[in-house]
C-alpha cells in the first residue's frame, strides 16, 4: 500500500519531470566521468599485472658489450633472484619496396630448445621458430598489420651491417612492446617502427655473440631486493661491458605505460571531482529553490500533525530518487564510455585483451557523493522552513521588501523605466541569490574554458615543438658514435641543405636523492635545428660546462641554475661527471638535458664524435635523399620530422588524448545546464509578476523583458567570474593532463575564452528563448488565483 | 429587461460557453450566457464559489477565452481577437484589482502606478491616481512597508490610472477588515464618477450589492438574476 505521501512524490516528480530529468543529467555526467576514468585506471593496472604476469615480463633488464652463457648461471645464483636468462637484443633497420626511407627496428633473441622463461611472446598467427632454419622471424603484429605483412611474406633488414632476408613466420605480441615505441620518440607509429624475434642461434650469428648474450634478464623472487640485486648484477657483468641494469620501472615501453596510468589516475581525481563540484553546487540552486515553492503544502503536512522528520524524509526521498537515478544513469554510461575509451586505449597500447573492470568502489562514490549534494541543498532550505510556524509556512510569504534598496537618484531614475527599475532593485535587493546564479554560470564557464585550454594547449605543443624547437626534417642516428667527418658524407647528398650534429649518451642524472635516468644530449654552439628555448620563447645558446635542462627535468630533481648536477654517463668510459645546471630550459615533450657538444666529447674523453645528425632537406629529392641514407651501414634510424608530428597528433585526437574532446563537450553540457536551469529558476520566481504585468497590458516582449534582462544581466555578471575561476581550474586541469613525457602549458589564448564566453551568452540566448516561450503560455488566470 | 436604444453597452455577450478540460472530467463553468452591461455603471456580481462569475469576468477582461458564443467590448469582438489585440485591449481599456492586489514588490507605491501610466495612452499623473485613493504620503513605500488596505489601494490606483474604460474588481475587499473595505469601495465609487467607468466588482460579500447600479447573479454557470437597484447606498453607509 503506497502511502499518500509517496503518491504525492510520484506526482510530485512527474510535475517537475523537466527540471528533475536537467538535475539528474548532470548528476550523470559527474558520475560518468568518475565511473569511467576510475574505470580505465583499474582496467589498465589489472590488465597490465595479468600480462606481464603470464607473459613473465622480466624485473630487471641488464644490457652488456657481450657476456660469456656461463655468466647468467651466476646471475641466476644472486640472492633474490628467481630466474635469469640471457638473450641478444639489437637494433636493424627494415627496407621495404614502397617505402623510401629506411625503418627502425628491433631484433630479439628467443630461445632455441625451449620455451623462453622470460618476456615471452603471445604468438598471434602463424607459428613458433624453427631453430634448425636461420632465416626466420616473427613480426611485432603492430607492424605488420600497418605495413599489410603475414606469414608468407618476406621481409629484408640490415644488422650488423649486413643485409639479409628473412620469412614471416608468425606475428606476435609481446608485453616488452606494450607501448611500442621507437628509442627516443614518444609517439608510437606503427608504420615506422618494428620488432622481430629471431633464433637465438642465428641472432647470434648476426652480432658475433655466439656462446654469449648482450643482455640479461632477471625475474626477481617474491622477497628479493631488486636494488641490491642490481647492484650484484651490475657488479658481474662489469667486466664484460655492462652497460648498468635498470629495473621495469624504467623499461622504455612500461614507463610509457606507468605515465599513462598515473597521470589517468591523477585526472581521475581531480577532473571528475571538479565536474562534480560543479554539478553538486547546480543541485543546491535548484533543489533549495524546489524545496522553497513547497513552503505552503509543508506548513500543510505540519499542520496535519506529520512530524519534521517524516517531512523530511519525504523530501530526502524526493532528492533521493533524483540523485539515485542520475548516478544509476551516470554508472551505465560511465562504463559503456569506458568500454569505448578501452578501444582508443588499446590503438596505442598494444594488450592482447582489454576489459573495462570497475572498481565497485567508484560506483559507491558517486552514488554517495550524487546523493550528498543533491541532498544538502534541500537540508538548508527544509531548515528554514521547519522554522516557522505551520500557519506561517501556508500563508504565501509576505512581498520581499525593497525598502532597504539604495534610492536611485532623479537623473538616473529618468533614464529607467519601472521593468528597467525591477531588473535592478532585484539585484540590489537579493544581491545573494543574484551572486549565486552568478557563480554558478561562472563555474560552468570556467569548466569550459579549462577544457578549452587544456584543448588549445595541446595543439601549442605540437606547433612549438615541431615548428620553434625542432627545425630539422629529418634526425639521423649512427649505429654507434663516430668521427664528425661522416657529416661529410651526410652534406655531399643532393638536396640536403643543412646538416646540425649532435652526440647523445645514455646517462643517469643525480641531484641529492632524486635520480632520472635518461640521457645528455649534446648539441653545437648555436644550434638551428634543434634549439633549446627558454620560457619566453628566446633561443639559449649552449655555452661552456653549463647544463641546460628541461623544465619537467629540473623540476623531478628539484634543481635550479648554479646548482651542481651528478651525470653518470652509462657508455664509453663511463665517467662519472660534476657539472653545473646553466639554464632551464621550456619544452614540453620529453625531458631532455642539453649540454654543448665539445664539453661533451671533452667529458667522454672522445674528441670529435657524434651519434647522428639533424637534416635539413630539399623535400622534392626526398626519395632520393633516403635511399642513400639508406645505403649508409652506420645508420641505425632515420625518422621524419613530418611523421612523428602526424603520430603525435593522431594520438592526441584519436588516442588517449581524445578523452579531453568527451570532457569538453561535457563541460559544455554542465555549462547549458547551468545557464538554464538559472533561467528557469528566475521564471518559477517571477511567474506571478510576469502574469500580472501581462493582465495589466503588457505585451509578451515587455513583460519578458523583466525576466530576459535579469538573465543578461546575470550571464554577463558571469563573464569575469568564470574568466578568473577558469584560470585556476586551467592549471588545475592541465597539471592533470601533464605527465613527464609531455607537460601540458596552460597556454591561455584568446580563442579559448572567446568561445566560452559566446557559449555562455549563446546558452543564454537559447534558455532566454526557452524559457520566454513560457511567458507566452503563462495562464493569466491561474497565476493570479494561485498565490506562490 | 432590454435598454432602452440609445444606451451604450460596455459589454454584451450571446450564449458565452466555457468548458474546461473534456471528456466526463470537463467542467462547464459557464453554460450559455448572455449579458449587457451598460456604459458607466457601477456592476456587482454575487454567486457562489463555481458559479463562473470569475470565469464570466475574466473572459470579460481579456485573460481568458470562451468555448463558445461572442463577447463584444463596446464595437468590438473580443472573441475575434487574437492575443495580440487582446493585450491591446487590456492596455488601453482595462483596469484590474485583484484580491491579492498583485503589486512588484521591488516597486514602489508610485512605481507600480507608473508601470501603468509609461504603457498607456491616455495616463492621468501617477501622483493624480494616488491622490484619489488617498496615497499621497504613502507613495514612495515599497509593498511591504503598507498594510493590506493600503496596499489595494495601490493596485486600484494602478487600475484607474490609465483612465480605463472598464475597472474589474476580484473580491477587492476580500483580504480586509470593514472598515477598509468601505475605503476601498469609496474609492471605487468616486473613479466611477469622475472618470466615467464601467466598475464590476466580484465579491462574496452579498453587502457590496447595497452600493450598485445593477446586481447580477450567477449560479451553476448562468446568470440567474440581473436587477437594476433603484436603492443605491453610499459605501460608507454600507451595512457589512
Amino acid at each position: 500500500m503506497v502511502s499518500s505521501l509517496d503518491k504525492k512524490l510520484g506526482r510530485d516528480l512527474w510535475r517537475i519531470k523537466g527540471q528533475a530529468t536537467a538535475i539528474a543529467v548532470v548528476i550523470a555526467l559527474g558520475v560518468l566521468m568518475l565511473v569511467m576514468m576510475d574505470g580505465l585506471v583499474n582496467s589498465l593496472e589489472a590488465t597490465r599485472t595479468a600480462y606481464y604476469e603470464r607473459y613473465r615480463l622480466a624485473d630487471i633488464f641488464a644490457p652488456v658489450k657481450r657476456a660469456p652463457d656461463h655468466v647468467i648461471k651466476e646471475i641466476a645464483e644472486i640472492d633474490g633472484v628467481n630466474v635469469a636468462e640471457g638473450r641478444i637484443f639489437g637494433g636493424a633497420l627494415i627496407d621495404l619496396d614502397d617505402e623510401p626511407a629506411p625503418i627502425r627496428a628491433q631484433v630479439a633473441s628467443l630461445p632455441d630448445y625451449h620455451e623462453a622463461r622470460l618476456n615471452d611472446i603471445y604468438l598471434t598467427q602463424g607459428r613458433a621458430l624453427d631453430p634448425t632454419r636461420k632465416d626466420e622471424i616473427i613480426l611485432l603484429k603492430a607492424f605488420a598489420d600497418a605495413r599489410d605483412l603475414g606469414p608468407g611474406d618476406q621481409l629484408s633488414a640490415t644488422m650488423n651491417g649486413a643485409r639479409r632476408t628473412f620469412d614471416i613466420v608468425g606475428l606476435a605480441q609481446s608485453p616488452e612492446f606494450l607501448y611500442a615505441v621507437a628509442p627516443g620518440e614518444i609517439v608510437p607509429d606503427d608504420r615506422s617502427f618494428a620488432v622481430f624475434w629471431m633464433s637465438r642461434e642465428a641472432l647470434g650469428a648476426a652480432f658475433d655473440l655466439d656462446g654469449a648474450f648482450n643482455e640479461a634478464l632477471v625475474q626477481i623472487g617474491r622477497n628479493g631486493d631488486i636494488l641490491s640485486v642490481i647492484d650484484q648484477v651490475d657488479r658481474l657483468l662489469e667486466p664484460y661491458g655492462g652497460v648498468g641494469a635498470y629495473g621495469l620501472e624504467d623499461q622504455l615501453s612500461n614507463r610509457f605505460v606507468s605515465e599513462e596510468i598515473s597521470g589517468l589516475r591523477i585526472s581521475a581525481r581531480t577532473v571528475p571531482s571538479v565536474f562534480l563540484f560543479v554539478a553538486a553546487f547546480l543541485l543546491y540552486i535548484v533543489i533549495s529553490r524546489i524545496v522553497q515553492s513547497e513552503r505552503e503544502q509543508i506548513g500543510l503536512l505540519k499542520a496535519f500533525g506529520y512530524s519534521g522528520a517524516e517531512v523530511s524524509l519525504h523530501y530526502f526521498k524526493f532528492t533521493l530518487v533524483i540523485a539515485v537515478a542520475g548516478a544509476a544513469l551516470g554508472c551505465i554510461f560511465g562504463v559503456l564510455s569506458g568500454r569505448g575509451m578501452v578501444e582508443l586505449y588499446l590503438i596505442y597500447y598494444k594488450f592482447p585483451f582489454l576489459v573495462f573492470s570497475v572498481d565497485p568502489t567508484a560506483f559507491a562514490v558517486g552514488l554517495a557523493v550524487s546523493i550528498f549534494s543533491a541532498t544538502i541543498g534541500g537540508i538548508l532550505v527544509l531548515r528554514q522552513v521547519f522554522a516557522l510556524t505551520p500557519a506561517v509556512a501556508m500563508r504565501p510569504p509576505a512581498p520581499a521588501d525593497f525598502s532597504k534598496s539604495i534610492a536611485f537618484s532623479d537623473a538616473f531614475k529618468r533614464f529607467l523605466d519601472q521593468p528597467s527599475r525591477m531588473v535592478l532593485r532585484r539585484f540590489i535587493r537579493q544581491p545573494w541569490r543574484a551572486a549565486v546564479a552568478t557563480i554558478g554560470i561562472g563555474a560552468g564557464m570556467a569548466l569550459s574554458i579549462s577544457m578549452l585550454t587544456v584543448l588549445a594547449s595541446f595543439d601549442e605543443i605540437v606547433d612549438i615543438n615541431f615548428s620553434v624547437i625542432n627545425r630539422g626534417d629529418v634526425t639521423v642516428s649512427f649505429i654507434e658514435p663516430l668521427a664528425d667527418k661522416t657529416l661529410f658524407e651526410l652534406k655531399r647528398i643532393p638536396g640536403v641543405s643543412e646538416v646540425e650534429p649532435f652526440r647523445s649518451v645514455p646517462a643517469i642524472l643525480r641531484h641529492g636523492r632524486q635520480k632520472h635516468r635518461g640521457g645528455l644530449s649534446g648539441l653545437i654552439v648555436e644550434p638551428r635545428l634543434n634549439r633549446a628555448m627558454a620560457t619566453d620563447r628566446s633561443q639559449i645558446m649552449m655555452r661552456g660546462d653549463g647544463i641546460i635542462l628541461a623544465k619537467a627535468l629540473s623540476d623531478k630533481l628539484g634543481i635550479e641554475p648554479g646548482d651542481m648536477l651528478t651525470v653518470e654517463v652509462r657508455n664509453g668510459r663511463r665517467p662519472v661527471l660534476e657539472l653545473p645546471v646553466a639554464s632551464i630550459a621550456e619544452t614540453l615533450i620529453g625531458a631532455p638535458a642539453y649540454i654543448e657538444l665539445g664539453a661533451l666529447n671533452r667529458a667522454m674523453k672522445e674528441p670529435y664524435r657524434v651519434s647522428g645528425a639533424y637534416l635539413r632537406i630539399d623535400s622534392s629529392k626526398r626519395d632520393s635523399i633516403y635511399k642513400a641514407i639508406k645505403n649508409m651501414p652506420a645508420v641505425a634510424g632515420v625518422s621524419r620530422k613530418e611523421a612523428e608530428r602526424e603520430a603525435l597528433v593522431k594520438v592526441m585526437n584519436e588516442g588517449a588524448g581524445g578523452m579531453r574532446f568527451v570532457m569538453a563537450a561535457i563541460a559544455g553540457v554542465i555549462t547549458f545546464g547551468i545557464v538554464y536551469n538559472s533561467a528557469r529558476i528566475a521564471f518559477a520566481e517571477r511567474e506571478r509578476d510576469l502574469a500580472s504585468l501581462r493582465v495589466i497590458g503588457f505585451t509578451r516582449g515587455e513583460a519578458s523583458f523583466v525576466l530576459l534582462g535579469e538573465i543578461a544581466i546575470i550571464s554577463l555578471l558571469a563573464l569575469p567570474v568564470g574568466i578568473f575561476l577558469g584560470q585556476f581550474l586551467a592549471i588545475a586541469i592541465s597539471a592533470g593532463f601533464s605527465t613527464e613525457l609531455y607537460q601540458i602549458p596552460v597556454y591561455y589564448s584568446r580563442t579559448s575564452y572567446a568561445t566560452a564566453a559566446l557559449a555562455v551568452l549563446a546558452a543564454a540566448c537559447v534558455s532566454g528563448w526557452l524559457v520566454s516561450r513560457d511567458v507566452d503560455k503563462l495562464s493569466l488566470v491561474e497565476c493570479l488565483k494561485s498565490r506562490e | 429587461m432590454t435598454p432602452p436604444p440609445s444606451i451604450r453597452h460596455a459589454f454584451r455577450s450571446e450564449g458565452v460557453t466555457k468548458v474546461y478540460g473534456s471528456g466526463p472530467a470537463a467542467v462547464h463553468a459557464l453554460r450559455g450566457v448572455d449579458l449587457e452591461v451598460p456604459q458607466g455603471e457601477i456592476v456587482v456580481v454575487l454567486g457562489p464559489s463555481g458559479s463562473g462569475k470569475s470565469t464570466m469576468l475574466n473572459i470579460l477582461g481579456g485573460i481568458d477565452r470562451v468555448t463558445d458564443g461572442k463577447v463584444w467590448f463596446l464595437d468590438e469582438e473580443l472573441t475575434a481577437m487574437n492575443d495580440a489585440a487582446l493585450t491591446q485591449y487590456r492596455r488601453r481599456h482595462v483596469g484590474f484589482v485583484f484580491q491579492f492586489y498583485n503589486l512588484m514588490p521591488s516597486l514602489t507605491a508610485r512605481e507600480n502606478v507608473e508601470l501603468v501610466t509609461e504603457i498607456a495612452d491616455n495616463p492621468m499623473d501617477a501622483g493624480e491616481a494616488l491622490e484619489l485613493v488617498g496615497l499621497t504620503d504613502r507613495a514612495d513605500h515599497f509593498p511591504a512597508q503598507l498594510s493590506g488596505g493600503e496596499q489595494q489601494r495601490v493596485a486600484i490606483a494602478r487600475a484607474i490610472a490609465k483612465q480605463p474604460e472598464v475597472l474589474f474588481c476580484d473580491e477587492p475587499t476580500g483580504a480586509l477588515d470593514s472598515h477598509t473595505g468601505r475605503a476601498v469601495l469609496r474609492v471605487l465609487k468616486g473613479v466611477n464618477e469622475k472618470l466615467g467607468a464601467t466598475v464590476m466588482i466580484i465579491t462574496h460579500a452579498a453587502a457590496t450589492a447595497q452600493m450598485a447600479d445593477r446586481v447580477i447573479k450567477f449560479a451553476d454557470g448562468q446568470i440567474r438574476d440581473n436587477i437594476v437597484n433603484t436603492s443605491k447606498v453610499l459605501p460608507e453607509n454600507i451595512e457589512w
